[in-house]
């Protein structure tokens, strides 16, 4: 387009940058850190939510005034659909079950390592 | 990795279908070169971004793939016809059961509907084209390529045999190595690039470039279908994304979501599979709601009957198609409760879809309806689907699905949803537009030939299925006990019959080509929306003049009050895309990196992933502006269109 700027797009570098800072340290959380398991998870759903809020303010355009206004008829009905997808899962796949499957899981993993 | 590995061997039936290819191929080529048509392929079809001709390219190959998918069907029945013949061995039946299913579904009925939403829906709301005429083209191109990956699995490395859902942990590296299943996972991932893109440009389209004056309650009942199916494509595709990423993950690098060792859980893989899947159905069954409303209005000469109530149903079963996906299992085991909610969730869908049903009779009530082709396809789906969606209840209701769950009831039940609801959709559909698309009608005599057969052949083959299953012969076995097989045998014969509806129906194709009376008004049909305002050929940019819209069934409004859409005086420049190559550039190359994946060479596929980036970055810094049409262009072909 003819006028384009052409100025480099600070914003969009930086919450790029972020973005990738973000998933190193979700990665090192889940893979080295060490951390009780309930604190991997919370530190990663942590990281999500902020890693949700770059995608918004910084490359969607979610503050933005122009010549429209931000869809928020989508994001409401994205997050009923992520509601529904999560709860959704929790409630179909641990609705009576039995999730005591210690003896069973930790056999099978000692006999796997034994043919190994 | 030795050739034959690499090549399917020590099957007849394979090596017949190599031959079949190399020669196709060989004769495609030969065409080609013979009558000097490689840059016309390349000019006019492989880099359009026209999107009347990438609907059209979407329906040749969907056609394609019934093909394929239809013979699938027919080995099938043939081997459960003739179960001592050893037509196909077991480890054969699944293959073909798999591609069956997986074809049909999202190579078949997606692509066919989705090439006449491409179609229609610009000429229909008076756009000229996709708000995103490059993604468009894109989204074709994934899709295509999506299916030849799926397709050449049968000769080269063997084709995926768990089933077209894939269930873990059967399709797990543990229990089916080799590529098959990678095959299925990457097929899919490829072409749900180019299903999500389309999602996102047909909601785009409807939502900003509709003609104005035309309120979303004005718009024609297949845009508002179409739109609503957009919706259920954007938040339902990106469920299958993610699950087949994840498989994909588990079978190629050795992570465990899915798997029975290491804390998987391989029943995840079914709720999210049927978490997409459920409202997947909706995809192909809400545009064939939408086709059926235009023709029934159509040839009964009358506005469609509730056209409110309709479009609220439609929103009212797309939301509740989020909302019932365990009824697919509900021999899982979860609790009771879990099973009551989602069985009572599906039964409420009934309640919308019953609403359709008795505004399509209210239409015809007191109407003088016009005995077309289309018109027959749609009258026969009105009782053909209620049976399927009558027994559709009945496996709703989870105590008797524990009886019927995968059983030939199930079988019964979603054919009679899928081929009544969709493929006569989509034969509807094809007959109805093909003038527009053509410039000539399918010759009427012949297409009530390929309808009777067809539904003959459909009712003959399945409700016997029915009784089957209430017999108990499960699905997918290749071999039956005595008592299932007089049924099996009369379900066999349906099936070849539909089979000589279908090729009645590629030749009326050839037939009308070469004898149908052209058409010279663009509005064969004396239809009542804005697609039968233009003129036939339609001209590349639609329309010259976009067209004010002041009600419901815009066009028949203007015959009414004898007005047209074109005023010479009127003229301006239209501003239209340039046709561009990258769109088929940059899916050959994923395709290729989708197939050394299929084979795990990684640094292959990383190499293929790379040149798809190298892409994006082109087409990133592309400042392709498009052109325009002068005026004085535009004159020459509205004359010629419009015979003035």
């Amino acid at each position: 387009m003819a006028n384009r700027s052409k100025r480099i797009p600070i914003q969009h570098v930086v919450g790029y940058v972020m973005s990738i800072v973000l998933t190193v340290l979700a990665a090192w959380a889940a893979l080295n850190s060490n951390l009780p398991v309930i604190w991997i998870i919370i530190l990663i759903l942590a990281l999500a939510v902020i890693q949700a809020g770059i995608q918004l303010f910084m490359f969607m355009h979610i503050i933005e005034r122009g010549t429209g206004h931000a869809p928020w008829q989508m994001i409401f009905h994205g997050f009923i659909l992520a509601a529904i997808v999560v709860a959704g899962s929790l409630f179909t796949m641990s609705f009576g079950f039995n999730h005591d499957h210690n003896d069973d899981g930790g056999h099978e993993q000692h006999e796997q390592h034994e043919q190994e | 990795m030795q050739l034959d590995e690499f090549f399917v061997t020590g099957e007849p039936l394979i090596y017949a279908g190599m031959v079949a290819i190399v020669l196709v191929t060989s004769a495609i080529i030969f065409l080609l070169t013979y009558f000097k048509k490689w840059q016309w392929l390349w000019r006019e079809w492989l880099t359009t971004v026209d999107h009347k001709k990438i609907g059209i390219m979407y329906i040749l190959s969907a056609l394609a793939m019934l093909f394929r998918a239809g013979m699938d069907a027919l080995m099938m029945r043939t081997q459960l016809a003739f179960p001592d013949m050893n037509f196909l061995n077991a480890q054969h039946y699944n293959e073909v059961f798999t591609t069956h299913g997986t074809i049909m579904i999202i190579f078949m009925a997606m692509p066919f509907l989705i090439g006449l939403m491409n179609i229609v829906v610009p000429l229909q709301i008076g756009a000229r084209d996709f708000a995103f005429p490059f993604v468009n083209a894109l989204s074709f191109w994934s899709f295509f390529f999506g299916a030849l990956l799926f397709n050449i699995s049968f000769v080269i490395g063997g084709s995926p045999d768990a089933g077209w859902t894939s269930y873990t942990p059967l399709s797990g590296a543990a229990m089916s190595p080799g590529p098959g299943q990678n095959f299925y996972l990457l097929a899919l991932q490829l072409s749900g690039i180019g299903t999500l893109a389309t999602g996102i440009n047909l909601m785009v389209t409807i939502i900003k470039m509709r003609a104005p004056g035309m309120t979303l309650f004005k718009m024609p009942i297949f845009t508002w279908s179409t739109l609503i199916t957009s919706f259920i494509i954007v938040f339902a595709f990106p469920i299958l994304t993610i699950a087949l990423a994840l498989l994909t993950i588990d079978r190629i690098f050795g992570s465990q979501f899915f798997t029975v060792t290491g804390e998987g859980l391989p029943m995840m893989w079914a709720n999210l599979f049927w978490m997409w899947g459920h409202p997947e159905v909706y995809i192909v069954i809400l545009p064939a709601f939408g086709i059926f409303s235009e023709v029934i209005s159509t040839f009964a000469k009358k506005r469609l009957f509730g056209y409110n109530v309709m479009v609220w149903s439609i929103i009212l079963i797309a939301g509740l198609s989020f909302l019932v996906w365990v009824h697919h299992f509900f021999t899982m085991g979860a609790g009771a409760f879990v099973n009551s909610v989602f069985s009572i969730s599906t039964m409420a869908i009934a309640v919308p879809t019953g609403v359709k049903i008795f505004n399509w009779l209210a239409t015809l009530y007191k109407s003088k309806i016009q005995m077309t082709t289309a018109m027959m396809w749609a009258l026969a789906f009105i009782p053909s689907f209620v049976i399927g969606g009558v027994t559709g209840v009945m496996l709703g209701m989870a105590a008797a699905d524990y009886q019927f769950h995968n059983s030939y009831f199930l079988i019964a039940h979603f054919h009679y949803v899928l081929i009544a609801g969709t493929v006569f959709a989509c034969f509807a559909g094809l007959v109805y537009w093909y003038p527009k698309m053509f410039g000539h009608k399918l010759n009427e005599r012949i297409g009530k030939w390929s309808f009777w057969l067809f539904v003959i052949g459909f009712h003959v083959c399945f409700f016997p299925q029915y009784f089957l299953g209430l017999d108990g012969m499960p699905r997918r076995v290749f071999h039956i006990i005595p008592e299932w097989m007089p049924l099996n045998q009369i379900a066999t014969v349906g099936a070849f019959v539909m089979g000589i509806g279908f090729a009645v129906f590629v030749f009326n194709i050839y037939y009308s080509y070469r004898h149908s009376e052209r058409e010279k008004t663009g509005d064969p049909w004396d239809g009542r929306t804005l697609e039968w305002a233009t003129p036939t050929p339609v001209p590349h940019y639609n329309f010259a003049i976009v067209p004010h819209v002041e009600s419901h069934d815009a066009h028949w409004d203007m015959k009414q009050k004898d007005k047209t859409i074109y005023n010479e005086s009127k003229l301006e420049p239209i501003h239209m895309p340039n046709s561009t190559g990258q769109p088929f550039i940059m899916m050959a190359i994923l395709f290729f990196a989708s197939f050394a994946l299929v084979f795990e060479w990684i640094w292959l596929a990383v190499a293929g992933l790379i040149g798809a980036l190298v892409m994006m970055g082109i087409r990133s810094f592309d400042y392709d502006e498009g052109h325009h049409v002068e005026v004085d262009e535009i004159k020459q072909t509205e004359r010629s269109a419009r015979r003035l």
